[in-house]
C-alpha cells in the first residue's frame, strides 16, 4: 500500500439544522481505489464537495500527504491536485473535447489547440481512453462527455480523482471500459474516489469501501473481506419504526394495468425497459429505486408527458367499467376520457405549480378549463384555497401569497391539496416528503391513507426505505429502468430491498 | 440543490435574490429613481441653457399643459403609446420578445388607408369603418403571426425575426406611398379624403381625438380583464412562468404562442387604425414614430399591468413633451426629447435591480451556507 | 458600371461592417446589444464634435493638421461610444437590467444625442458657421492610395477607399481570428454560450462580458464615424445615418455570427441597398420595395439556420440572459 494521499479526520457540515456530514474520517491512500457507499442523502457529495473546495468544512480537518491543509475553492484543490468529476457535466456544447479540456487554462507555452491535442491523445493512449480531441461535445454520446471531464482532471495533473456516480448514465459496457481506465490510473499511482450506490461495482472495482449513512461514517472495510450482504446492512441499517398508521387493503379493484413500457430518452438511453405492473384500487404501491432509475419517466409516461417507445397503460374506468389505453395521450386527452389521474410531481415549484402565481390561482391549474365560460371562475378555487389552508394548516398570509414565499412543506401541502381534491381514482406521488419536516410528512402519510381507504389507487415513489416499508402495500424496486422485484412491504427486510435496488444491471442486459 | 463557492478573498459583499420586497419599498425606490433621473435631466438642461433650473421645469409643465389644445395633444399621445403598449403586453407577459410592434402598427395603418383610398367614396361610413376595422386586424395579426409560428414550429428567435419585420413593413408603407401619392411621384399621400373626410374618425363632443382616447380607454380596461380574469390570459401566464408546468396541464403551447402572438398583432393593427383614421389622416413611413419600442420600455416599466402603463406612458409623453417645449423655447434641436427619454427609462430599468436584489455586506456574510 | 457598383457597394457596406463586428463580438459574450445604432450615431457625432472643435479652433482651414485632425475625431469617437457601451455594460451586467429594453433605450438615446447635437452644435458652440460641414477634416478622412486612380478596375474595386474602410476590414478579420484561434476568443465564447461552465473553469465572467461590450461598442462607434466623415463628406445631417444600424445587427444574424462572413455579407448588403439605382427603368415605388431586400435576406437566414438546426449557426446559447451566479 502506498501513503495517505488524502485524510480527512472528525469533518462536519451543517445547512441550517440539517446535518449533511458528521464527524465523518476517512483515508485514501495512492494507488487505490476507495468506494464511497450510501444512499440518497447520505452526505456523500457533500463530503466530496468539500474536498474539492465547493463547500467549506464546519469542523474537522483535511491532510494531503501528511499535511493538514485548508481547501477554500475550487482553485485551492486543483493545487493540491484535487480533481473531481461532477454528476452533471460543465461543458460548453458546440465546443470541440479539446476547446473545453483547455478552457480557463493558462499554459505557459501558449495557446495551440494541435498541442493540446496532441497532449490529449497521449493522456488517451495511457490510461486507454478513447475519444477524438476534436470532435464536438454536441456530437458526444454521455459516456464520451464523461471522459472529456475525466481527462480535462488529468491534463490539469490530478492526482487525487473524485468521481460523482460516474456509472449512473452509463450503461454496462461503458461501465466496464470506464472502470479499465480507472484501474490502469489506480495502477499509474494516482488515488481515486468513486461515489457509488451499486455494491456490485463497489466489490468489483474498490480496495476499499467507506459506508456512510444519513451523513454519519458508519465504517471502512477492506473489498476483499466483505460481502454484498455485510455492506448492504451497514448502508440501510437496522429498521427504524416510524409509527405510520397501515389499514388492511379492501375491495381491490384493479385500476391500472401497465404492460411492457419501453422508453428511450433524447439522449439514446433507455430508461423504460419493459416494465410491467398492476395496481389496484385501495393499495398503496411504493416505487423504491436508486434516484433516476426510470421513477420520473415512469410516473411521467403513465400522466401522457412521456413520448413512449413500447407498451401499453390501461386504466379500468370505475364509471363506466371500461378499459382505456391511455398510451399516446395528452394530459388534456387523458383528463377529457373521465381518467381522474392526480399528480404530483418531484418538482413542485417548477412543474406542480406556478411560483409567481397565488395559492388559489395555483388551485385551478388543473381545473380552470371547465365550463365553456370565456373567463376564468375563481370562486370554487379560493374556496378550495381556503379549504386547503385550514385542513392542512398551511402558513401562509393569506390565500393571495404566491406560492414561491412559501416554506417547502406548506407548498408541498398546497400541491398535494389539490391533487387529491380533483378526488382521483389514480394518485401519484413522487418524493412527496422530501424536505418536509416531521409534522408535514406525517401529515402526508395521513393524507395517502385516507385516500387508500377511499378506494383510490396509489403510487408512492420514495427513497426512505423506512417509510416505503411501513406505509405502502407492495413495494416494486426498479433499478436502471426495469423491475427488479416487487415484494410484499409487510414482510420484506430492508436488506432485501437494499439487494434489489443495487442488483439492476448486473450483467446480460445489452441493449 | 444549490452551489455556492466560497472564495478565498471573501468579498466586500455579494449580491443575493430578494424573495419578497413590500410593495411600500419597492415603489420608494422606483418613485426615487424617476425622481433621481428628473434631476440629473434638469442639470443637463441647465447646463445645455443654463437657465434657471425651475424655469426649465415649469417650461415642462407648461409644454405639456400649458394650453387645452396641449393637453388634448398630450392626452391623444398618451392614448396611442398606451394603445401600442397594451398590444405589446400579451405577448410580453408570455416571455415572446417581439419588437416587431413599430411594423405590425405600419401594418394595419396600411390596410387601414388601403380601405379609406379605394373603398372611401364607394361605401357608406358604417361599413366602411367594419371594412376598415378588420382588414387592419387581420393584416396586422397575420403580419404578427408569422413570427410566432417559425418560433412554434422551429424555434426561431423571434426578437430578430420580429425586428426585421419592421423594416419589411416600412419599406411597403414607403413603396404604397410612392403607389398612392398626391401628386403623382411626390412619395407623400397627403391627406386622405380630406373633403369628403370618409373613414375619419368622427369628432365626439367637437373633440377631434376623443373618440380615440375613448376607444383605448376601453382597450385598457378590456385587456386588464383578458390579462386577469379570462381563460387565454391564464394560459398565457402559464407559459411565460414555466413551460413545464404547461406540459404538465396540457397545455398546447405552441397553439397559446401563436394565439397570443395574433391578438399583439391585431392590438398594433387596431393603434395603425387609430393613427390613420383618427389623427394623422395620412400614411407615411414614421406614422408609428418608435412607438413599437418606445411601448415595449412603457409595458416593461409597467410590470405589464395595464393601469400601470397609463403611469408610465403619461411619463415618458410628458418628457418628451416638455423636452420638445425646452428646445423650442431655448432654440435648441428637438431630438432633445430623446435624450431625457433615454436617461429616465436607463433610471427606471437600473432601478429594477434594487427592487429584486439586495446587497449584502461583509459583517454578516460569515453564516448564509445554502 | 459593375466597377463602379461594387465600390459603392464597398462604400455603403463599410459602416455596415463596423456595426456587425462589433455586435457580433458583444453577442458572443451572451450580450443582444440592441443600443447598437443608437451607439453608431454617439459615435459619429462625437466625431463630428471632436472635428468641430478643432477646426474652430483653427484660424484658416488651410493651416491643419492631417494627423491631428484624424486622430482628433477618432479619439473622441472612440471615448463617446466607449461611455455608451459603458452605459449598457453597467445596466445589463452589473445591475442585470433586460438587455432588450437597455438595448432599445440606448437607441432612443444614442440617436436622440446624435441628432441633438448634430443640429445644436453651432448654437452652443455660439459660432457662425451655417452648417456643419466639416470639408476639411473629411479630406483628411478620405485620403486614398496616390496609385489606386492609375490602375484602372482593379484599383477602383480594390484601392480606392479611405484608410478607415480597410481598418474595418482587417478589424473583422483580427476579431475572426481572435475568436476562432486564440485563448480570449475561446474564453469569450464559453462566455456567451455556457457562462456557468465558464464560471466554473475560472473565467471571470463579468469581466469578458463588459469588455466584449466595450470593444464591440466602440468597433460600432467608429462605423458612424467613417460614414460622416468619409461616406457624407463631413458634413452631418439629422437621421442621415438612418436604420443603417439595424441593418448591422441584420448582418449578424446574415453572417452566422463570424466576423470573416460579415466582411462579404457587408459588401452584399451594401449593395443590395443601392441595387435600385442600378437596374434601368424602375419606378421610384419599386425601388422602395428593392430597399427591403436585405431585410428580406436576412429573415431567409434566420429562418433556414432554425430549421437546419446546425450547432454551428446558432445564436450563442445564453445570447439575451443576464448572467447571476446564485440563479443555480
Amino acid at each position: 500500500m502506498g501513503s495517505a494521499a488524502i485524510e480527512l479526520k472528525n469533518i462536519t457540515k451543517t445547512f441550517g439544522t440539517i446535518v449533511a456530514n458528521k464527524d465523518v474520517n476517512l483515508t485514501v491512500n495512492r494507488g487505490e481505489i476507495l468506494s464511497i457507499l450510501g444512499e440518497n442523502g447520505s452526505g456523500k457529495t457533500t463530503l466530496m464537495n468539500m474536498i474539492s473546495g465547493i463547500y467549506f468544512p464546519d469542523h474537522g480537518s483535511i491532510y494531503i500527504d501528511g499535511q493538514e491543509v485548508v481547501i477554500r475553492s475550487p482553485k485551492d484543490a486543483f493545487q493540491y491536485k484535487i480533481g473531481m468529476i461532477h454528476q452533471h457535466f460543465k461543458l460548453v456544447d458546440v465546443f470541440s473535447a479539446a476547446e473545453n479540456i483547455v478552457l480557463g487554462l493558462q499554459e505557459k507555452e501558449g495557446f495551440n489547440l494541435k498541442h493540446s491535442a496532441e497532449r490529449i491523445r497521449k493522456i488517451s493512449l495511457q490510461y486507454g481512453f478513447d475519444i477524438d480531441p476534436m470532435k464536438k461535445i454536441y456530437e458526444m454520446s454521455i459516456s464520451e462527455k464523461q471522459t472529456v471531464e475525466i481527462i480535462k482532471v488529468l491534463y490539469r495533473g490530478a492526482d487525487i480523482l473524485i468521481l460523482d456516480e460516474p456509472t449512473a448514465v452509463l450503461t454496462p459496457q461503458e461501465t466496464q471500459k470506464l472502470f479499465t481506465v480507472l484501474r490502469r490510473m489506480r495502477d499509474d499511482g494516482k488515488a481515486i474516489i468513486i461515489i457509488t450506490h451499486k455494491l456490485h461495482e463497489v466489490l468489483a472495482l474498490s480496495d476499499r469501501v467507506t459506508v456512510l449513512r444519513k451523513g454519519e461514517y458508519v465504517g471502512t472495510v477492506n473489498t476483499k473481506e466483505t460481502n454484498e450482504s455485510q455492506l448492504t446492512e451497514m448502508m440501510v441499517g437496522k429498521k427504524v419504526s416510524l409509527n405510520i398508521e397501515r389499514s388492511e387493503c379492501e375491495n381491490q379493484v384493479q385500476r391500472l394495468e401497465v404492460k411492457h413500457l419501453d422508453c428511450i430518452n433524447r439522449e439514446g438511453v433507455k430508461v423504460l425497459n419493459d416494465i410491467c405492473f398492476n395496481l389496484s384500487s385501495g393499495e398503496i404501491l411504493g416505487v423504491a429505486g436508486i434516484a433516476g432509475s426510470g421513477q420520473r419517466e415512469l410516473l411521467e409516461a403513465i400522466a401522457g408527458l412521456q413520448h413512449l417507445n413500447g407498451g401499453e397503460i390501461l386504466y379500468n374506468n370505475p364509471a363506466t367499467n371500461q378499459i382505456d389505453n391511455l398510451r399516446g395521450r395528452t394530459p388534456l386527452q387523458i383528463r377529457e376520457m373521465g381518467v381522474r389521474l392526480s399528480f404530483v410531481p418531484e418538482d413542485r415549484l417548477g412543474m406542480g405549480l406556478v411560483a409567481n402565481m397565488d395559492i388559489v390561482d395555483n388551485m385551478m391549474l388543473r381545473s380552470y378549463r371547465k365550463g365553456k365560460s370565456f373567463f376564468l371562475e375563481r370562486k370554487a378555487p379560493k374556496n378550495l384555497a381556503e379549504q386547503i389552508i385550514e385542513q392542512l394548516e398551511v402558513v401562509t398570509p393569506d390565500a393571495h401569497t404566491p406560492v414561491r414565499r412559501l416554506s417547502g412543506g406548506n407548498v408541498q401541502k398546497v400541491l398535494v391539496g389539490r391533487e387529491i381534491a380533483a378526488a382521483p381514482t389514480v394518485l401519484m406521488v413522487a418524493y412527496p416528503v422530501r424536505g418536509l419536516d416531521i409534522n408535514s410528512s406525517y401529515l402526508i402519510y395521513n393524507l395517502l391513507n385516507e385516500q387508500k381507504k377511499k378506494g383510490v389507487a396509489v403510487i408512492f415513489v420514495g427513497e426512505d426505505l423506512d417509510v416505503l416499508m411501513e406505509l405502502c402495500d407492495r413495494i416494486m424496486v426498479i433499478g436502471s429502468g426495469r423491475i427488479t422485484g416487487t415484494v410484499d412491504a409487510r414482510t420484506t427486510t430492508k436488506e432485501e430491498i437494499g439487494l434489489l435496488m443495487t442488483k439492476s444491471d448486473r450483467g446480460e442486459d445489452n441493449e | 440543490m444549490s452551489k455556492k463557492e466560497t472564495t478565498v478573498r471573501e468579498p466586500y459583499f455579494h449580491i443575493v435574490k430578494r424573495t419578497s420586497i413590500p410593495w411600500w419599498k419597492a415603489w420608494t425606490i422606483r418613485i426615487l429613481a424617476v425622481v433621481a433621473a428628473l434631476v440629473v435631466s434638469g442639470l443637463i438642461t441647465v447646463l445645455l441653457t443654463g437657465e434657471d433650473p425651475f424655469k426649465v421645469y415649469g417650461t415642462m409643465i407648461g409644454g405639456s399643459f400649458g394650453t387645452p389644445r396641449r393637453i388634448w395633444g398630450m392626452a391623444q399621445n398618451l392614448a396611442m403609446l398606451l394603445c401600442v403598449s397594451l398590444a405589446v403586453t400579451p405577448a410580453f407577459k408570455m416571455k415572446f420578445w417581439n419588437i416587431g410592434a413599430e411594423g405590425q402598427v405600419l401594418i394595419g395603418a396600411l390596410a387601414t388607408t388601403a380601405c379609406m383610398i379605394k373603398l372611401g367614396d364607394s361605401l357608406p361610413t358604417p361599413v366602411l369603418f367594419a371594412v376598415m376595422i378588420v382588414s387592419s386586424i387581420i393584416c396586422a395579426g397575420i403580419w404578427a403571426m408569422i413570427p410566432a409560428y417559425c418560433r412554434a414550429k422551429w424555434n426561431t428567435n423571434e426578437t430578430l425575426f420580429t425586428l426585421m419585420m419592421n423594416y419589411i413593413a416600412i419599406q411597403l408603407v414607403s413603396y404604397f406611398s410612392y403607389e398612392w401619392s398626391v401628386p403623382k411621384g411626390s412619395g407623400q399621400i397627403g391627406v386622405i379624403n380630406s373633403a369628403s373626410q370618409a373613414g375619419w374618425m368622427p369628432a365626439i363632443l367637437g373633440k377631434p381625438y376623443l373618440a380615440n382616447i375613448l376607444i383605448v380607454a376601453v382597450l385598457t380596461v378590456l385587456m386588464y380583464i383578458y390579462l386577469n380574469y379570462s381563460k387565454q390570459g391564464y394560459e398565457i401566464q402559464i407559459v411565460g412562468e414555466s413551460e413545464n408546468t404547461a406540459r404538465y396541464i396540457g397545455l398546447n403551447i405552441k397553439k397559446v404562442i401563436i394565439r397570443t402572438m395574433l391578438l399583439s398583432g391585431a392590438l398594433c393593427g387596431i393603434a395603425g387604425l387609430l393613427l390613420v383614421s383618427g389623427t394623422d389622416h395620412t400614411l407615411t413611413r414614421n406614422l408609428a414614430g418608435g412607438r413599437g419600442f418606445t411601448a415595449i420600455m412603457v409595458a416593461w416599466l409597467a410590470k405589464f399591468n395595464p393601469f400601470y402603463m397609463i403611469l408610465t406612458s403619461f411619463l415618458i409623453v410628458f418628457l418628451q413633451k416638455g423636452a420638445t417645449e425646452i428646445s423650442t423655447i431655448f432654440a435648441l434641436n428637438n431630438s432633445f426629447s430623446d435624450i431625457i427619454t433615454g436617461i429616465i427609462i436607463f433610471f427606471i430599468i437600473g432601478s429594477e435591480f434594487f427592487v429584486n436584489y439586495s446587497i449584502k455586506f461583509r459583517e454578516n456574510a460569515k453564516e448564509d451556507a445554502k | 458600371m459593375i466597377t463602379a457598383f461594387i465600390q459603392r457597394a464597398v462604400v455603403q457596406g463599410i459602416p455596415l461592417l463596423f456595426g456587425s463586428t462589433g455586435e457580433i463580438l458583444t453577442e458572443k459574450s451572451g450580450n443582444l446589444n440592441l443600443g447598437i445604432p443608437g451607439i453608431m450615431y454617439v459615435g459619429g457625432i462625437s466625431g463630428v464634435i471632436g472635428a468641430f472643435l478643432y477646426e474652430q479652433s483653427l484660424t484658416s482651414p488651410a493651416e491643419i493638421n492631417t494627423l491631428l485632425a484624424v486622430l482628433i475625431p477618432t479619439l473622441s469617437c472612440i471615448a463617446g461610444s466607449l461611455l455608451a457601451g459603458l452605459i449598457y455594460s453597467f445596466l445589463t451586467i452589473t445591475l442585470r437590467a433586460n438587455q432588450n429594453v437597455t438595448g432599445l433605450a440606448l437607441t432612443t438615446f444614442g440617436v436622440g444625442f446624435g441628432n441633438f447635437f448634430g443640429g445644436s452644435l453651432i448654437k452652443l458652440s455660439g459660432s457662425d458657421m451655417p452648417s456643419i460641414a466639416l470639408t476639411a477634416t473629411s479630406n483628411c478622412f478620405r485620403k486614398t492610395l496616390p496609385f489606386a486612380d492609375n490602375l484602372g478596375w482593379f484599383g477602383e474595386i480594390f484601392l480606392s477607399y479611405s484608410f478607415l474602410a480597410y481598418t474595418a476590414i482587417i478589424i473583422a478579420l483580427v476579431s475572426s481570428y481572435v475568436l476562432n484561434h486564440t485563448r480570449v476568443g475561446l474564453q469569450l465564447r464559453a462566455v456567451g454560450e455556457s457562462p456557468t461552465t465558464a464560471d466554473a473553469a475560472g473565467i471571470n465572467v463579468g469581466a469578458y462580458k463588459y469588455i466584449a461590450t466595450c470593444i464591440g461598442s466602440v468597433i460600432a462607434g467608429l462605423g458612424g464615424l467613417y460614414y460622416v466623415m468619409d461616406y457624407a463628406c463631413g458634413v452631418w445631417s439629422n437621421d442621415g445615418f438612418g436604420d443603417r444600424g439595424w441593418l448591422a445587427i441584420a448582418l449578424v444574424i446574415f453572417a452566422v455570427w463570424k466576423p470573416s462572413v460579415s466582411i462579404l455579407g457587408s459588401i452584399l448588403f451594401g449593395g443590395l441597398f443601392i441595387i435600385h439605382n442600378y437596374i434601368p427603368n424602375l419606378t421610384v415605388a419599386a425601388q422602395e420595395l428593392f430597399k427591403m431586400l436585405p431585410y428580406v435576406v436576412t429573415i431567409a437566414v434566420l429562418l433556414i439556420v432554425s430549421m437546419r438546426k446546425r450547432r454551428e449557426s446558432q445564436p450563442p446559447e445564453s445570447l439575451g440572459q443576464s448572467y447571476f451566479r446564485e440563479d443555480r
